[in-house]
């Protein structure tokens, strides 16, 4: 029996289909979702998601981090921001890198929320700079 | 009597008056289509989030160490006030009523002895409110102005921004003024609270029977999703007032056509009016000069 993924940008919905396996990053370790899980609701990292149907990868997307409810019937994925592995590029990926670090270290000077945040920034570029298979 | 080349040189000014106002019209109507698809692929996203945001709540109502994003600073002394009018005017009553709200809401809050300080989103409502509350207006204002399309960054950049007000401790509460689309030629003017954030609308029994684990923990994921939720609700707002605007400047520049179309037909009709009189008289001249003779 298969889960029903769907994948949500704020933008749009990306994809709404069953599957038989999602791999999703959470924050504290890759989870893999099968039909009949506990409900749960997590944080995502940045990271790739995925899908699998059988014992195969059908389809990998890159998520910026966001959040994940699982329930037994259903897997939604609630993305900053979600492109498929196919599309990303690697100059872009590599930019923001750069972007997120920057920021970073401007942020290492103030403390608190930002700081975390901005270290969130920098996690999920470099798996985004991973994902492009560097 | 004005002369009849000056009749003719005002028919064909008003005539391309016309056509600019109607030109206008068509590209609102596909301006607002276009907005009003893009408010509806939001849609999905808010709902889900709300689903989340109701099992969070439920389980983490009345903790103490609660974000002040959730549950406000704690005082009720500074009142931040975002008001989103557009980039551009020639659409009615959309910017002023924006500038209106804003202001008499401030007047009520300072009233009451509250501080108030404006964050305008769009170079209209800048404008407008520089005039009498210059001193309440945080700077740099918020404009989109050359901007294509309106993208989930640009909300959550002044979300961060609101946030980072917050945390400082230079705002206790933050209200959005918008103009919500409710149709073409309806837009209403909407005050909404975003910090405290409100809470979120009651649940329909279909979720609460789960009960939910969560990695990592209730409040770990509820500092990261709430400036997500006051980023959607930003994002919301810019999207309903982006879709207000090219309704509301159909509506005005299909009565601009219309007006100019009513003046056109007036002014034809003096045209010809003057001419018919033009030849009336020439024709009394001859006949009179004719019966001299």
């Amino acid at each position: 029996m298969p889960t029903n993924l769907e994948i949500v940008s704020p933008e749009k919905l990306l994809l709404s289909r069953p599957v038989d396996m999602v791999v999703i990053p959470a924050a504290e370790g890759d989870m893999g979702v099968l039909e009949g899980h506990t409900p749960m609701i997590v944080a995502l990292r940045g990271g790739t998601i995925a899908l699998y149907e059988g014992d195969r990868i059908t389809d990998q997307l890159y998520v910026a981090g966001g959040f994940a409810e699982v329930t037994p019937e259903r897997c939604t994925v609630l993305a900053n921001e979600a492109i498929p592995l196919a599309e990303l590029s690697r100059t872009e990926a590599e930019r923001r890198l750069a972007e997120a670090e920057a920021a970073y270290e401007a942020a290492d000077k103030r403390e608190g929320v930002l700081e975390d945040a901005a270290l969130d920034r920098v996690q999920s570029a470099r798996a985004m700079v991973e994902a492009t298979g560097g | 009597m004005p002369s009849l080349k000056s009749l003719r040189t005002r028919i064909n000014s008003v005539k391309s008056t016309q056509k600019i106002t109607s030109a206008m019209k068509m590209v609102a109507a596909s301006k607002l289509r276009r907005a009003q698809t893009q408010a509806e692929a939001a849609r999905p996203y808010a709902e889900r989030m709300e689903r989340m945001m109701r099992a969070l709540a439920a389980s983490v109502a009345g903790s103490p160490t609660a974000p002040p994003l959730l549950v406000g600073t704690g005082k009720d002394q500074t009142h931040l006030l975002i008001a989103v009018t557009a980039d551009r005017g020639l659409a009615g009553a959309f910017n002023s009523s924006i500038g209106r709200a804003t202001r008499n809401l401030a007047r009520r809050l300072e009233s009451e002895g509250k501080t108030v300080k404006i964050l305008t989103v769009g170079r209209k409502g800048r404008d407008y409110l520089r005039r009498e509350l210059a001193n309440r207006l945080v700077d740099p204002g918020i404009s989109f102005a050359g901007k294509r399309r309106l993208e989930f960054s640009d909300a959550a950049e002044i979300g961060e921004r609101v946030t980072a007000m917050l945390m400082a401790g230079e705002i206790d509460s933050a209200t959005i003024v918008y103009n919500r689309f409710q149709s073409v030629i309806a837009q209403i003017v909407t005050e909404q609270q975003i910090i405290p954030a409100p809470p979120p609308p009651e649940g329909q029994a279909e979720d609460s029977g789960a009960q939910y684990e969560f990695e990592p923990d209730e409040e770990t994921i509820l500092e990261k999703l709430l400036p997500q939720v006051l980023a959607i609700q930003v994002y919301r707002a810019l999207l309903e007032s982006a879709a207000g605007e090219h309704g509301a400047r159909m509506t005005a520049m299909d009565n601009a056509t219309r007006n100019a179309g009513d003046m056109i037909k007036r002014l034809t009709l003096n045209y010809n009016r003057a001419r018919q009189a033009n030849i009336t008289k020439e024709l009394i001249e001859i006949i009179s000069g004719a019966e001299a003779v």
